[in-house]
C-alpha cells in the first residue's frame, strides 16, 4: 500500500468488511486509486466472526486471507483504520468526506509481538466476541487482524497500565500522546458498504433475551464455535455452563414483524440450518435441535442445503411464529405458539434458545447528503448518477455472495463517475 | 540481467535475539547461503532497518533478499521493496514462538532457524524478479453475448464507463424473456406496487449509445486467444461472418422455460388453460392486463402452484429452488385482483427474501390475493374448469379449489453451453464402474446443447458448469471466480435469480470483463494471484508430449500445438503451477516460482545422520490456508516439531513428486502435504489443485516400495484455514509416527 492521492478521480470506500473490502479491491484492480475507510481497528467486519460459510461450510477467513493478501500486493488502496464519516458534501465527480480518525495509540513500529498485552492487567468486555468474554485492555482484535497491529484501549491511556505497555514495548510503537484527528478528503466517487450490526435481541420482549440466560442469539451461537472464542469451540449453554440437548432455533426473530425490522433479512434460515449441522458434528444424536419458523427461505440451489438438514431425524421443524418464551424447570425455557401446520398450540420446553436475529442496516442519519435516496429499512436505493452507492448490506439484506456480487456492480458505476471526470479533465 | 547478490537480513526483534544465536544464522547465511551481505538488526522493521536494507540496494547492488524475522505474511508494508526478489526466513512465527524456551530445546530450536536461513537463502538464489512476457494483447472491448436484460445491462454498464461493447443476440430482437413482462415490481421502495416495464427505454439505451454494436441474429461461430486478444468470429443467421477483437467477454445467455408437459399431473399439457408463468404473462401482456382463457373468455378464479416440478427430487423435475417464482406468482395474482378476479397462491415455503421480498409479499396480502400453504396434488382438466386438489397444511386436510386457470411456477433452466468437462467425467465414472452415473451422463452428452462460446480451447468449447447445468462460480466470497479466465457469466446462466439480481450480476460481471482486460494488458494475472507478474514457461528441447499439463490445468490455459507441446496463453493462466507439479520431466517453471526454488531449499535442510535422533519432516503447505494457519499456531504459541521444515507452496497441485523423491532419497523421515478440501463442495481457490494432488500421491507409494520405505511416511491432509489446533497435531503425531518406525536409511 502506498499514499494514494485524493482527487476527484478517487473512490473512496467506506466500511471494511467483506462488502468494502471487495469494491476496494475490485477497483484498485482495475487502476482506480481507493481510499478505504474502516471505523474498527481492523478490516474484515462481521464475516471474520462466522465460524463457517453456508452451504460450503467453507471457513470465512479462507477468502479474507485471500482478500488481504491482494489489500498488502495493491499499491492503490489507501487503508486508514478507526476511521468514522461525519459527513459528505458535494456531488458526483466532486464530493467532500470529512472524517475522523481515533486514536490506536499504537504506531506502525507495531510488530505484534504482544509484550504489551502481558503486562496489561485491566481487561474489557471484547468486542470480536460480542462481550462474551473479556480482553485485555491491549489487544489484537483476532488472529486474522489486519492490519496486524496492536490496540491500546483508551480506559487504559491515562492509568498505569497505560504506562506499563508503553514500557513494555521495545520498538516505541505505543504512544499514549495520540489524539483523534479530523480529516477531510476530496474523491470523485464514493461506495457505501458500512454492513448491518445484528438487532437488538433485547428490543423482542415476548422472547426474554434480557430475562433468560439461556436464550442467546445467532451471531452468539457462532462465537462459541471458534475454538478461540469464550467457550474454546464447545457449544455450550451459558446459565451452568453444561451442554445443551435441545435447542430451539426462533426464525425471524426481530425480522418480517411490523414492530421491529419490516424486511426479512434473508440470511437467518440458512444460518440457523447451518448451526444444525454444528450441533450434530459436535454433540452427534446427544442433541436435538427444533426450528420454528414461518418460511424456510433458501433460495436457488443452496436449497440442497435445507434438504439435507430436513432428512437430519435431529431436527424437527415447527411452521410458527413464537408467540412467546417463560420460564421452565431450572435453567430451561418453555416456548409457546401455534403451529400453523394442523393448529396446534405447543408449550415446549428447551434448555438452549437461538434467536435467528436479522440484519439491522447501519447506514448513519444526517451524514449523506440530501438528495440521496435512504428508503424505510435504512438502506441505500440505487441511482446511477448521484455517484453514490450502496454496496453490500447497506443496500439490502444480503448473503456474503450477493454483497460481493453487489459490491463489485458498485465498483463499475463508481468508475463510471471517475471515468467521466478523467474525460473533462483529460 | 546484472549478477546476482544475496543480501541476508536477520531480525533480532520480537525475542528472536534472544531465544537464537542470530551471530550464527549469519554465519550460515554467508558461508552456506553465499549471501554476499549478512547483518542483524536488532528491529528490522523499523524505518532505520528498512534503510539499512534500501542503501545495500541501492550502494551495493544487493539484488536478491532474504530477510529472516517475521512470517511472510507480516509486516509487509515495511519489506515492500521495488526491483529486488525476496525470500522471507520465518523464524519468528515458524521457530520461536512454536518451541519452548526451555534449556533442552534450544538447540533443535536453534537448528529449526538456521535451516530457514539455509532455505530462503537456497530461494532467493534460484529467483528471478518476474516481468511480463511482452505477449500481452491491447484490446479493451467487451463481447456481451446475450441481449436479454442481463446482457443489455452489462454492455450499457461498460459503455457508460467508456468501453466499447460487442453486443451480441441469437434473436431478431433484443429484450429478452424480460421485454414480454406486462408489468414489473420496482427496484426501488416503495416495492409493494406494480409499474410499468421499462426494457423498451433500455433497449433504446442500448441502441443510442455510441459504444455499443448490436448484432442481431447472431451467434458466436469461434473464440480463439485469451484476455486482451480474444479473436471471435460471428456469424449470422443470413450466413454472413465478421471477426472481432475483444479484451473479455460477459455471457449472459439467460434461461430456458422448463417443460410444462413433463408435469401431466399438474395438468401440464392437459389443457390450454394450465400454462407456465410466462405464458400467463404474455396472454395479460396480449390482453392489456384482462385475464382470459384459452377460449377467449374471462377467467375468474386463478391459482398459482408454487416449486411446481422444482424442489423435487423426483426424476425429471430440477432439485433446485429457481428464486423469483415465488415473487412473480405475486405479481401475477396481482393482475388477477386488478382484473376484478381471485387469485390463490399454494406453496410450501414463500420465498420473497430482502429488503423488496417483504414488502412484495404484503403488498399481495393487502391486495386480498389468497396465499395458502399447502401441496398440490394433481389438478384435473375436463369439464368446465380445472379442479386443483391439495392438501391444505394449515387445516391439514386434502381439499380442492375450482380454477378457470392454473400457473405453474416452473423454474429456469440454464442456457449454457455443453459441459466441457463431460467426457472427462464419463471416463472417471466408467473407471470407478458406477454405471449409473455413467448412463446418466451419457444422456446428459446425447441432448448436450449447442456450444455458445465455441472457444477453442483444449479443454473444451465452453464455460465449465458447477451443478444442474449453471455455469461456474465460487458461489460465496468470489462469485466471479470462474475457470475461465476473463469470462465471465451473468444473469440465470450462472444461478437462478429474478430481474433485480440480475441487474446487479449483470454490472457485477461487466467489471470484471473490464479489470480482466485491463490486467491482460500488463501482464497481471486474475484473482486470486491479483498482480502476479510471473507465468510459467517451458523448455520445449524436454518436453516429452505427454500433455499432461494440458489435461491437468483447471483453467483451460494451455492448448497443443499439431506435435502435441504446449502452447500457454498467459493472459488465461492463473498463476497456480498445476502444470509444473503436472510435468514429469520439469520443464515447466515460474521466474520466481519453479521446481529449483523448492527443490533447492529442501535440499539445503542440513540432514542429520541415521542415529542423530533428530529426524526431519518435509512439510509443504498451501500458502492461502495451511500456512497461515500454522501462522497464527506461532501467535497462540502451540508448539509443534522442532524437526519440522516448511514450504509455503501456491496451491498443492505445484507439487511435482520429484520434490517428494527428492526429499525421500536426502534423507527426510517423513512428508506432509497440506492442501484444501477437495470435491463437490472444493474450498480449492484453484478449484482442483488439492485433488489433483491427492491423486498424484495416491500413486507415490510405488516409489516408495522401490526405495523399501513405509509408505506412511508421505501423507496428505484436506485442511483448512481454521485448523490452527489441528495441524500441529498432524505434524506432531508425524514425529510419533518416526519414532516408532525408525529413522529412513537415506542420510548421507
Amino acid at each position: 500500500m502506498s499514499e494514494v492521492i485524493a482527487t476527484n478521480q478517487a473512490i473512496m470506500v467506506v466500511g471494511g468488511g467483506i462488502s468494502g473490502l471487495t469494491a476496494a479491491l475490485e477497483a484498485a484492480e482495475c487502476g482506480k486509486q481507493v481510499i478505504l475507510l474502516e471505523k474498527s481497528p481492523s478490516v474484515g467486519g462481521r464475516v471474520g466472526q462466522l465460524h463457517k460459510y453456508f452451504p460450503k461450510l467453507c471457513i470465512p477467513t479462507c477468502g479474507l486471507e485471500i482478500q488481504y493478501r491482494r489489500l498488502k500486493a495493491n499499491k492503490n488502496v489507501r487503508l486508514i483504520t478507526m476511521a468514522e464519516v461525519t459527513e459528505v458534501t458535494g456531488e458526483a465527480g466532486n464530493f467532500t468526506v470529512n472524517f475522523k480518525i481515533a486514536p490506536r495509540y499504537v504506531n506502525e513500529n507495531c510488530t505484534a509481538c504482544g509484550e504489551c498485552e502481558k503486562v496489561v492487567v485491566a481487561e474489557f468486555p471484547d468486542e470480536f466476541n460480542y462481550g462474551m468474554k473479556s480482553r485485555k485492555g491491549a489487544y489484537l482484535v483476532s488472529n486474522m487482524a489486519y492490519p496486524q497491529r496492536y490496540v491500546i484501549d483508551p480506559r487504559i491511556v491515562n492509568t498505569e497500565d497505560g504506562e506499563k505497555a508503553k514500557a513494555a514495548c521495545k520498538y516505541g510503537a505505543v504512544d499514549l500522546d495520540m489524539a483523534e484527528q479530523n480529516m477531510s478528503l476530496n474523491v470523485g466517487a464514493v461506495i457505501w458498504a458500512t454492513g448491518w450490526k445484528p438487532y437488538d435481541a433485547a428490543k423482542i420482549q415476548p422472547y426474554g433475551y434480557d430475562r433468560y440466560s439461556n436464550v442467546i442469539t445467532n451471531v452468539e451461537f457462532e462465537r462459541m464455535l471458534d475454538p478461540f472464542g469464550p467457550t474454546g469451540g464447545r457449544i455450550l449453554r451459558p446459565s451452568d455452563n453444561q451442554v445443551p440437548k435441545n435447542i430451539a432455533f426462533i426464525q425471524c426473530a426481530g425480522s418480517r414483524d411490523q414492530n421491529h425490522l419490516k424486511h426479512c433479512s434473508r440470511i437467518c434460515c440458512m444460518a440457523s440450518l447451518k448451526h444444525t449441522t454444528y450441533i450434530r458434528d459436535q454433540l452427534g444424536d446427544e442433541c436435538k435441535s427444533s426450528i420454528y419458523y414461518i418460511d424456510i427461505r433458501a433460495i436457488d440451489r443452496i436449497d440442497d442445503f435445507h434438504r439435507k438438514v430436513k432428512e437430519d431425524p435431529n431436527v424437527t421443524f415447527i411452521k410458527s411464529k413464537v408467540a412467546n418464551v417463560v420460564a421452565g424447570n431450572g435453567d430451561n425455557v418453555v416456548l409457546k405458539g401455534v403451529d400453523t401446520e394442523g393448529y396446534n398450540r405447543y408449550a415446549n420446553e428447551h434448555d438452549l434458545v437461538v434467536l435467528a436475529t436479522g440484519m439491522e442496516s447501519t447506514v448513519p442519519a444526517n451524514v449523506l447528503p440530501t438528495n440521496i435516496s435512504i428508503n424505510e429499512h435504512n438502506f441505500i436505493d440505487l441511482d446511477s448518477d448521484c455517484g453514490i452507492y450502496g454496496a453490500g448490506c447497506s443496500s439490502d439484506a444480503l448473503d456474503v455472495n450477493r454483497a460481493a456480487q453487489n459490491a463489485t456492480a458498485a465498483v463499475l458505476r463508481a468508475i463510471q463517475v471517475v471515468n467521466r471526470v478523467a474525460g473533462q479533465e483529460g | 540481467m546484472a549478477d546476482m547478490k544475496i543480501g541476508a537480513y536477520i531480525c533480532q526483534g520480537c525475542g528472536i535475539g534472544e531465544r537464537l544465536d542470530t551471530a550464527q544464522l549469519v554465519n550460515v547465511a554467508k558461508r552456506e547461503g553465499k549471501a554476499a551481505v549478512a547483518r542483524e538488526h536488532e528491529f528490522l522493521c523499523n524505518a532505520e532497518g528498512v534503510q539499512m536494507i534500501q542503501d545495500d540496494i541501492n550502494n551495493d547492488g544487493v539484488t536478491h533478499l532474504v530477510i529472516a524475522g517475521c512470517s511472510r505474511r507480516a509486516k509487509t508494508e515495511a519489506f515492500n521493496f521495488e526491483g529486488v526478489a525476496l525470500s522471507r526466513a520465518n523464524l519468528r512465527e515458524g521457530v520461536i514462538w512454536v518451541r519452548p524456551a526451555t534449556d533442552e530445546a534450544a538447540e533443535t530450536t536453534q537448528e529449526m532457524a538456521d535451516d530457514y536461513v539455509r532455505m530462503a537463502c537456497a530461494e532467493a538464489k534460484y529467483m528471478k524478479m518476474p516481468s511480463a512476457s511482452g505477449e500481452q494483447g491491447l484490446v479493451r472491448d467487451i463481447l456481451v453475448v446475450g441481449g436479454g436484460i442481463s446482457g443489455m445491462t452489462a454492455a450499457l454498464e461498460a459503455a457508460k464507463a467508456g468501453y466499447k461493447v460487442e453486443l451480441v443476440e441469437k434473436t431478431g430482437a433484443l429484450g429478452g424473456v424480460s421485454a414480454e413482462m406486462y408489468k414489473k415490481f420496482p427496484y426501488k421502495a416503495p416495492y409493494n406496487v406494480l409499474v410499468d416495464n421499462t426494457t423498451n427505454e433500455l433497449i433504446e439505451a442500448v441502441n443510442a449509445n455510441g459504444n455499443i454494436t448490436v448484432y442481431l441474429n447472431t451467434t458466436v461461430a469461434k473464440t480463439d486467444g485469451a484476455p486482451g486478444r480474444f479473436e471471435v468470429s460471428l456469424a449470422t443467421e443470413s450466413g454472413s461472418s465478421k471477426d472481432v477483437m475483444v479484451g473479455a467477454i460477459v455471457q449472459a445467455t439467460g434461461f430456458n422455460q422448463y417443460d410444462i408437459n413433463k408435469l401431466p399431473e399438474l395438468g401440464g399439457g392437459k389443457s390450454q388453460d394450465v400454462m407456465d408463468q410466462l405464458t400467463f404473462e404474455k396472454m395479460v401482456k396480449a390482453n392489456g392486463g384482462a385475464i382470459k382463457k384459452a377460449d377467449g373468455s374471462e377467467a375468474r378464479n386463478v391459482v398459482f402452484v408454487q416449486c411446481a416440478g422444482q424442489r423435487s427430487e423426483q426424476e425429471g423435475h430440477l432439485p433446485y429452488c429457481s428464486g423469483h417464482c415465488c415473487m412473480t406468482s405475486i405479481k401475477q395474482a396481482r393482475y388477477v385482483k386488478d382484473a376484478g378476479g381471485d387469485a390463490t397462491v399454494i406453496f410450501d415455503d414463500l420465498r420473497t427474501p430482502g429488503a423488496d421480498g417483504e414488502d412484495v409479499y404484503r403488498g399481495g396480502q393487502e391486495a386480498g390475493v389468497a396465499f395458502s400453504k399447502g401441496k398440490v396434488n394433481s389438478v384435473e382438466a375436463g369439464g368446465q374448469g380445472l379442479k386443483v386438489n391439495y392438501n391444505d397444511k394449515i387445516l391439514a386436510e386434502d381439499t380442492y379449489i375450482d380454477a378457470d386457470i392454473v400457473v405453474l411456477a416452473t423454474g429456469m433452466l440454464p442456457a449454457s453451453g455443453p459441459n466441457p468437462y463431460l467426457a472427462q467425467d464419463i471416463e472417471t465414472a466408467g473407471n470407478e464402474e458406477n454405471t449409473a452415473l455413467v448412463e446418466k451422463l451419457k444422456a446428459e452428452q446425447e441432448n448436450a446443447p449447442v456450444s455458445v462460446l465455441n472457444l477453442q480451447y483444449r479443454q473444451g468449447s465452453d464455460v465449465p458448469h458447477l451443478k444442474s447445468g449453471f455455469t461456474d462460480s465460487h458461489f460465496i466470497c468470489f462469485p466471479y471466480e470462474t475457470r475461465r479466465t476473463g469470462i465471465y457469466t451473468a444473469g440465470p446462466v450462472r444461478r437462478p435469480m429474478d430481474a433485480h439480481q440480475a441487474i446487479e450480476d449483470a454490472t457485477g460481471a461487466a467489471l470484471k470483463a473490464i479489470q480482466a482486460s485491463e490486467n491482460a494488458a500488463l501482464g497481471r494475472a486474475a484473482h486470486p494471484r491479483s498482480g502476479d507478474l510471473s507465468y510459467p514457461t517451458f523448455r520445449k528441447e524436454g518436453c516429452t508430449q505427454c500433455k499432461r499439463c494440458t489435461v491437468e490445468c483447471p483453467f483451460g490455459a494451455i492448448n497443443e500445438d499439431e506435435k502435441g507441446y504446449p502452447v500457454y496463453n498467459e493472459a488465461r493462466c492463473r498463476r497456480c503451477g498445476t502444470c509444473m507439479g503436472a510435468c514429469p520431466v520439469r520443464v515447466i517453471s515460474f521466474e520466481n516460482y519453479s521446481v529449483e526454488t523448492i527443490g533447492q531449499q529442501l535440499k539445503a535442510v542440513d540432514m542429520p545422520d541415521e542415529f542423530s535422533e533428530k529426524p526431519r519432516l518435509l512439510i509443504m503447505a498451501c500458502e492461502n490456508d495451511a500456512y497461515p494457519a500454522l501462522d497464527m499456531a506461532g501467535m497462540s504459541r502451540q508448539e509443534y516439531s522442532a524437526y519440522a521444515r516448511i514450504i509455503p507452496v501456491r496451491c498443492l497441485g505445484s507439487v511435482n513428486t520429484i520434490w517428494i523423491t527428492d526429499a525421500l532419497n536426502s534423507g527426510y523421515d517423513g512428508v506432509i502435504l497440506l492442501g484444501c478440501q477437495k470435491g463437490e463442495n472444493y474450498q480449492c481457490h484453484f478449484v482442483k489443485g488439492s485433488e489433483i494432488a491427492h491423486n498424484r500421491m495416491s500413486k507415490i507409494d510405488d516409489t516408495l516400495e522401490q526405495l523399501n520405505m513405509e509408505k506412511e511416511r508421505v501423507q496428505t491432509y484436506e485442511v483448512s484455514i481454521a485448523d490452527i489446533h489441528r495441524i500441529p497435531q498432524i505434524i506432531n503425531d508425524m514425529e510419533k509416527l518416526i519414532a516408532e518406525i525408525g529413522m529412513s536409511p537415506f542420510k548421507f
